[in-house]
């Protein structure tokens, strides 16, 4: 195996020349470098600063040969301390993982029985669920409304065909927020475990029934775990995204659901304050790292191993 | 009967998930030849609001910066997409690469408010000490870019993937130079994989509204932001109209694209199997 390694990377080392390498990796490294994570560190840095009348105060400042560091951990005390923003956090938590459940729930039997589909289906099927990512994402939010709005279509169906006397209350709740997110999120769950359920070994269901396991047993101890990867991407995909949902609870939402990026908006483009959005924004990072290393490493994992 | 019952699960299960797919598509097109000007209450067959959008100008000029802006992003995000691709595929080990793949496939995830936020921040702090970059079609295009790259990577390293080693060493022991490896043997092959990364990045740009939002600036107001901004305030007509054109655009971009797909692999199946009569 290992030798195997080397010999590739030193073909590939030759065929690219080391120039060549270094400018392969370089651009996007330096590209990243600049767009992706210093904008981070600016972020954190101004998390700490002071809010002036309409800008930002500089942290550090240099008068007269001194060195001035001033930083102001006031708008993580007050995040801290103000229990609407831990609710906002913890509500947009609760939101993104009822998501992800029924995502899951919804995607899973769908991505099976796509994967079991006779082989020359598949395409046209996997064709299928792409081509809504085509079609605007905000578009499709948009439709939700007009279905779900008191006088939206569901409600003018139901109420012509006498099945409600009143108009049902579903816009701007908590149903039509999950709703949305499921139904834009829905297509991350079904690719990856497409992915993962299509390239299993059915040899080794059919050992297991041979061996005497019922079908529903077969299922649960070994599709199941050998899906595992499969599962944790696309709940990773599902997951991290609607923590920090801004577009769908906008719209879908109404304003008693709360939601961590609205506030991080509001707090940006209302109220002008820029040290606490960066603050609202540092916090969510740190709420999303774990599962956003486990989702880097399931990327790594995927994409090294499979093939080699 | 047990095969049976599989079977209808199966298709009753994959016919649901589908109608939840496309229903709300399918509501956006009919309802924007309504006559109505109640937008959900139907009022027969109309081409009212496919005038009153000719002559949207915020609407139209908005698109024409969009369309501008996703041209630029789809071809910056192929580019460095594609690199960024070759060097993960390539080069095993090289110092910072873990932090590498962690910077190429976080924004696929991460939430856009962040990465908005924090472009915009880093883009006023620097204006602030060198005078420029002024927000506009530039910074949105930047900000599109990162996150079409991240796209494209994927796109095309699963391709890469794919590909066997075989035709690129054939290729230098016939006397090929990198570069000539690179242009006349990887790149036709990954060629299809770019082109549908290119059209996937074309896309997302054409769509994005939060980090246009947070980039953009005077004068610079995408398509996305004008409907955005109607669409919060309540039901407007005038998107049902542009949602049909997409729909119609999409559909037809992806039959042509299929139609060109399915060709290209006939014609490659038939000169696979000539060379093989030959040797």
């Amino acid at each position: 195996m290992i030798s195997i390694a080397i010999k590739k990377w030193s073909f590939y080392d030759r065929i690219t020349g080391p120039w060549g390498r270094s400018a392969v990796i370089g651009v996007p490294m330096v590209f990243l470098l600049l767009v992706f994570l210093f904008p981070f560190l600016v972020v954190f840095k101004i998390s700490l600063s002071e809010m002036d009348t309409v800008f930002f105060k500089d942290i550090l400042t240099w008068a007269d040969g001194v060195v001035d560091l001033r930083l102001k951990v006031g708008n993580y005390l007050s995040l801290a301390e103000d229990s609407l923003y831990i609710q906002t956090y913890l509500s947009s938590v609760k939101f993104a993982a009822i998501t992800t459940a029924i995502c899951l729930l919804m995607a899973y039997p769908f991505a099976y029985f796509m994967a079991r589909s006779p082989a020359d289906k598949r395409p046209a099927l996997l064709m299928l669920v792409m081509l809504p990512f085509w079609t605007s994402f905000l578009l499709r939010v948009y439709a939700w409304k007009m279905l779900l709005a008191d006088s939206g279509v569901f409600n003018n169906l139901a109420l012509a065909m006498g099945l409600i006397s009143e108009p049902v209350k579903m816009m701007n709740t908590p149903f039509s927020l999950v709703l949305g997110m499921v139904y834009t999120y829905v297509p991350f769950m079904i690719l990856p475990l497409y992915a993962n359920l299509a390239k299993m070994d059915l040899r080794l269901l059919e050992a297991a029934l041979d061996l005497g396991a019922t079908p529903w047993q077969a299922f649960w101890r070994i599709t199941v775990p050998l899906s595992k990867s499969g599962i944790i991407a696309g709940s990773m995909l599902v997951f991290i995204p609607c923590v920090g949902e801004f577009v769908i609870p906008e719209l879908l939402g109404g304003p008693q659901t709360l939601m961590i990026g609205r506030v991080l908006w509001d707090e940006f483009f209302s109220n002008n304050d820029w040290p606490m959005a960066a603050t609202v924004a540092v916090v969510m990072v740190l709420l999303i790292i774990v599962p956003l290393a486990l989702f880097n490493k399931y990327q790594a994992e995927s994409n090294s191993g499979g093939r080699a | 009967m047990k095969i049976n019952a599989g079977r209808v699960t199966s298709r009753v299960w994959m016919g649901a998930v589908f109608l939840f797919l496309y229903l709300p598509i399918f509501t956006l097109v009919v309802l924007s030849f309504n006559g109505s000007p109640m937008v959900t209450s139907w009022g027969g067959w109309s081409l009212r609001w496919y005038q009153e959008l000719a002559r949207d100008t915020e609407i139209i000029n908005g698109f024409s910066l969009s369309l501008e802006i996703a041209f630029l992003t789809a071809c910056s995000s192929v580019i460095l997409g594609t690199l960024a691709a070759l060097a993960l595929h390539r080069f095993k080990r090289f110092p910072g690469r873990t932090l590498f793949a962690g910077m190429v496939n976080s924004p696929l995830v991460m939430p856009e408010v962040i990465i908005g936020l924090s472009l915009l921040l880093m883009l006023v702090s620097v204006q602030r000490m060198f005078g420029f970059p002024e927000r506009g079609l530039g910074t949105i295009w930047l900000g599109h870019t990162l996150l079409g790259m991240a796209y494209a990577t994927v796109v095309v390293q699963s391709r890469l993937q794919e590909l066997s080693p075989q035709m690129e060493e054939a290729a230098q022991d016939l006397g090929c130079r990198p570069l000539q490896v690179f242009f006349l043997v990887t790149l036709p092959l990954i060629s299809q994989a770019i082109g549908s990364a290119w059209l996937l990045t074309f896309t997302l740009s054409l769509d994005d509204v939060v980090l246009s939002a947070f980039l953009s600036g005077p004068g610079s107001t995408t398509m996305p932001i004008t409907i955005f901004s109607r669409a919060r305030l309540g039901l407007s007509p005038s998107v049902n109209t542009v949602a049909t054109l997409t729909v119609a655009v999409v559909s037809m971009g992806v039959l042509a694209a299929s139609i060109l797909i399915s060709r290209a692999e006939r014609r490659r199946a038939a000169e696979m199997a000539a060379a093989y009569r030959a040797s």
